[in-house]
C-alpha cells in the first residue's frame, strides 16, 4: 500500500517542472516590477521555452514516469519540441500587442507558458487523469488569454463563449473517460488497451464522448462552432497562438488516445475518425469561400487543415502517424507566418482585418505580398512548397490503408479549398491598390522570414523532419 | 449497538426535516441555513459509516465554501423568491415527475444489492480493512499521485492569475492605505498651529 517517493523519479518530467517553476519565477517578477517587467518576462519566457525545447530535443526517451501517467517517448518529443517552438514564436508575435500603450500585461507570457506546461502535460499523458489535468491546464490558460484584451467587447465576447463550450466539452470528455474507466477497470492506458479487447457497448460510448472532448479542442466538425468566433474576437496574437501550439498538442493527445488506449477496438474509433475528417475537410473548404475577415478565414482553413491531418490518423498505421506528424509541423510554421502577414496589416488608425485591406499589396509591399502569396500556395497545397509535402504524406498513407473515397474526398476538398487561398493572392496582385500599410515591426519580418523560406525551400532537403516525424511514430507501435 | 442507530435516526431525521425546510421555509436566507444544517447532518451520517473524509471534506467544501457562497449570492442579489415561487403549482407535476424517477433510480440502485449480494465484493480495489479512508489517501496522495497533485495546483494557479488579470483595475485615482506613510507621521510633519483671527476663518 505505501508507496515511496524518490527524486530520481522526477528525471523525465524536469523540463515540465522547470517550465511550471519558471512561470512562477516570472510571475513573481512580474507582480514585484508591475509595468517595468514586461519586456523582462517576455524575453525571458521566449528564452525559457527555446531553452526546454533543446532539453527536451536531448532527454532519453522510452521511460514511463509517475506510475504510468507520464510517457517520454519519441513521439511526445517530436510534438513538445513543436509546441516549444510554437508557443515561443506566439510570445514574440505578440510584442507589438503588448507594447501598445496603455496595456500592461506581463502576464499574457507567463500564461503561456503555463498553457504550454498543460500542452506537454497532455502529449506525455499515460492515462486518463493526466490526460484531463494537461487539457484542462492548457485551456484554462487559453480562456484566460482569449479575453485579455478586457476592454475590448469582442475579445471578452471569444473569451466567455470559448470558456463556456470549453467547459461543455470537457464534460463530455470527463464523462467518456468515466465509462472507460467504469467499463474497463484502470485509468492507464496501456490497461485500457488490454481490457479493451472484449469491447462492448460502453467502452464504445465512452470512447465516442472522449473523442468529442479531443475533437473539440483541435476544432474538428462537428465541434467547431466556437472556431471562426473565437479566432476573430481575440486579439490577432492570441488567434496566432490558438492555431499554433495548442493545435499541435490537442493533435498529438488525439493520436496517443487513438493509438495507444484503443488500438485493440481500432475499427470502431477509424470510423468516427473518419465522418470527422471528411466533414471537416469539407466545411473547412465551402464555409471559408464567404469569409470577408481574414482571422475568420484562417478560422475556417485551420478547421479544414485539422481535417487533412485527421485522414493521416484515420489510416491508423506507422505511415498515417508520420504523415501527422509532418502536416502538423509544417501547417505550424504556415500559420505563424501567416499571422506574421496578419499582424503586419496596421494603419495609422490601428489593425485591419478584411481581406480587401490587402488590395493592391504587392505594389506598396512587394516582399509581404510575395511571403504571404507564397504562405497561401503553400495552404492551399499547391507544389513545390511545404503545404503540398504535408498533404501528400497523409494521402499517401490513406491509399495505402485502402481508404479510397476518404483520399478522394480529401483532394476534392483541397480543391475547393484552393480558391479562396488564391483569392487573396488575386487581391493582393490584380486588385487598385489599398492605402499602405505601417512599418512591419523587426519581429514579424523575422517570423516570416523564417517561416516563409522554411516553406519555400522544405523540398529541397525535406529529409530531417521526414526521418525524425518517421522515428517518431514508430515508438506508437 | 443501541447508540449508533439512535445517532442514525437523529441525524437522518434532522438531515430530512431541514432538507424539507430548503424548500418550504419562504425567507431565502432561512433556506440557506438550513441547507446548511442538512449538510452538517449528511456529513454525521457519513461519519457514521467510518467516511471520516468525506464527512470532512463535506463540511469544508460544502458548508465552508458553497452554502457561504449561496448565502453571498442570496444576501447580494435582490431575487424576489415570492415571485419565483408563483406557478409552483404549475410545475409540480413536472417536479413530482422528476422526484419520481430519482426515487425509481435510487431503488434500483438499493435494489441492486438486494438481488446480487456478491456485487459488493467484486470491486476492482478491496477496501483495506487496517487503515482509515483519510491514511490511506495520505500514503498516495502525495506518492503515487504526486503528478497530479501538483498538476491540480497548476491549475489553480491559472485560474487565480487569470481571476486578476481579468478583474483587477489598478485606478490611479483610488486612495490606497500606505502602511510606511502612516508610520512616518509624526506631531512635527502633520500638526500645526496656527493664529486665528477672530471672526475671519482660516484660509487653507
Amino acid at each position: 500500500m505505501t508507496e515511496t517517493f524518490q527524486f530520481a523519479a522526477l528525471a523525465p518530467v524536469l523540463p515540465e517542472i522547470s517550465l511550471a517553476v519558471g512561470a512562477m519565477v516570472l510571475l513573481m517578477f512580474g507582480a514585484v516590477m508591475k509595468d517595468r517587467a514586461l519586456n523582462f518576462v517576455s524575453v525571458m519566457s521566449i528564452l525559457l521555452l527555446l531553452a526546454v525545447g533543446y532539453w527536451v530535443s536531448t532527454m532519453p526517451s522510452d521511460k514511463a514516469a509517475m506510475g504510468g501517467s507520464f510517457i517520454s517517448d519519441d513521439f511526445g518529443r517530436f510534438m513538445k519540441v513543436l509546441t516549444l517552438t510554437g508557443s515561443a514564436f506566439a510570445i514574440l508575435l505578440a510584442r507589438g500587442f503588448l507594447t501598445a500603450p496603455g496595456r500592461v500585461l506581463f502576464e499574457f507570457p507567463i500564461l503561456i507558458v503555463l498553457a504550454t506546461t498543460g500542452m506537454m502535460i497532455m502529449i506525455s499523458a499515460g492515462d486518463l487523469i493526466a490526460l484531463y489535468l494537461g487539457l484542462e491546464l492548457m485551456s484554462l490558460s487559453l480562456y484566460v488569454v482569449a479575453a485579455i484584451d478586457r476592454e475590448n467587447v469582442r475579445s471578452t465576447e471569444a473569451g466567455l463563449k470559448y470558456f463556456v463550450l470549453g467547459a461543455l466539452s470537457s464534460g463530455m470528455l470527463l464523462y467518456g473517460a468515466s465509462l472507460v474507466y467504469g467499463f474497463t477497470g484502470t485509468v492507464n492506458f496501456a490497461g485500457i488497451a488490454k481490457e479493451a479487447t472484449h469491447g462492448g457497448v460502453g467502452l464504445t460510448i465512452g470512447l465516442v464522448f472522449v473523442l468529442a472532448g479531443l475533437c473539440f479542442k483541435v476544432s474538428a466538425v462537428p465541434f467547431h462552432m466556437w472556431t471562426p468566433d473565437v479566432y476573430e474576437g481575440a486579439p490577432t496574437p492570441v488567434t496566432a497562438f490558438f492555431a499554433a501550439a495548442p493545435k499541435v498538442a490537442a493533435m498529438a493527445l488525439f493520436v496517443r488516445v487513438a493509438l495507444t488506449a484503443f488500438p485493440t477496438i481500432a475499427p470502431q474509433w477509424q470510423q468516427i475518425i473518419v465522418f470527422v475528417s471528411i466533414a471537416s475537410m469539407v466545411l473547412g473548404a465551402f464555409a471559408a469561400i464567404g469569409q470577408t475577415n481574414i482571422k475568420r478565414l484562417m478560422g475556417y482553413s485551420s478547421i479544414g487543415h485539422m481535417g487533412f491531418a485527421l485522414v493521416g490518423l484515420a489510416s491508423g498505421t506507422a505511415d498515417g502517424v508520420q504523415g501527422v506528424l509532418v502536416y502538423m509541423a509544417i501547417y505550424m510554421t504556415m500559420t505563424l507566418g501567416t499571422f506574421a502577414c496578419i499582424l503586419a496589416m496596421r494603419r495609422e488608425g490601428g489593425s485591419v482585418e478584411t481581406i480587401s485591406d490587402l488590395a493592391g499589396l504587392s505594389r506598396t509591399n512587394p516582399a509581404l505580398a510575395f511571403f504571404l502569396a507564397m504562405l497561401m500556395f503553400s495552404l492551399a497545397g499547391i507544389p513545390p512548397l511545404a503545404g503540398f509535402f504535408a498533404k501528400l504524406y497523409v494521402f499517401l498513407a490513406a491509399i495505402k490503408a485502402g481508404m479510397f473515397t476518404l483520399s478522394v474526398i480529401g483532394v476534392l476538398a483541397s480543391v475547393v479549398g484552393a480558391y479562396y487561398y488564391l483569392r487573396i493572392v488575386k487581391v493582393m496582385y490584380f486588385d487598385e491598390p489599398a492605402q499602405a500599410f505601417a512599418p512591419m515591426r523587426g519581429e514579424l519580418k523575422l517570423v516570416l522570414a523564417i517561416s516563409g523560406l522554411l516553406v519555400l525551400l522544405f523540398f529541397i532537403y525535406p529529409s530531417p523532419l521526414v526521418n525524425a516525424a518517421a522515428v517518431a511514430a514508430k515508438s506508437l507501435f | 449497538m443501541i447508540l449508533p442507530a439512535l445517532f442514525f435516526y437523529l441525524f437522518a431525521g434532522v438531515c430530512v426535516a431541514s432538507a424539507f425546510m430548503v424548500i418550504a421555509s419562504r425567507n431565502p436566507v432561512h433556506s440557506v441555513l438550513f441547507l446548511i444544517l442538512t449538510f452538517v447532518n449528511a456529513s454525521g451520517l457519513f461519519m457514521l459509516l467510518g467516511a471520516e473524509f468525506l464527512a470532512m471534506i463535506l463540511i469544508v467544501v460544502y458548508v465552508g465554501a458553497v452554502a457561504v457562497l449561496f448565502l453571498f449570492v442570496v444576501m447580494m442579489l435582490d431575487v424576489d423568491f415570492v415571485e419565483l415561487r408563483q406557478g409552483f403549482l404549475n410545475y409540480l407535476p413536472v417536479g413530482a415527475l422528476v422526484g419520481i424517477v430519482v426515487l425509481i433510480e435510487l431503488m434500483l440502485v438499493l435494489g441492486g444489492a438486494v438481488i446480487s449480494p456478491g456485487a459488493a465484493k467484486s470491486i476492482v480495489t478491496p477496501i483495506p480493512q487496517d487503515i482509515s479512508n483519510t491514511g490511506a489517501l495520505g500514503l498516495v496522495l502525495y506518492t503515487r499521485y504526486i503528478y497530479f497533485f501538483q498538476a491540480a495546483g497548476l491549475i489553480l494557479l491559472v485560474a487565480m492569475i487569470g481571476a486578476i488579470v481579468l478583474t483587477l483595475h489598478h485606478r490611479p485615482s483610488a486612495k490606497r492605505q500606505s502602511i510606511p506613510a502612516q508610520n512616518a507621521r509624526n506631531t512635527a510633519n502633520s500638526i500645526e498651529v496656527r493664529k486665528v483671527a477672530s471672526g475671519e476663518g482660516l484660509q487653507p
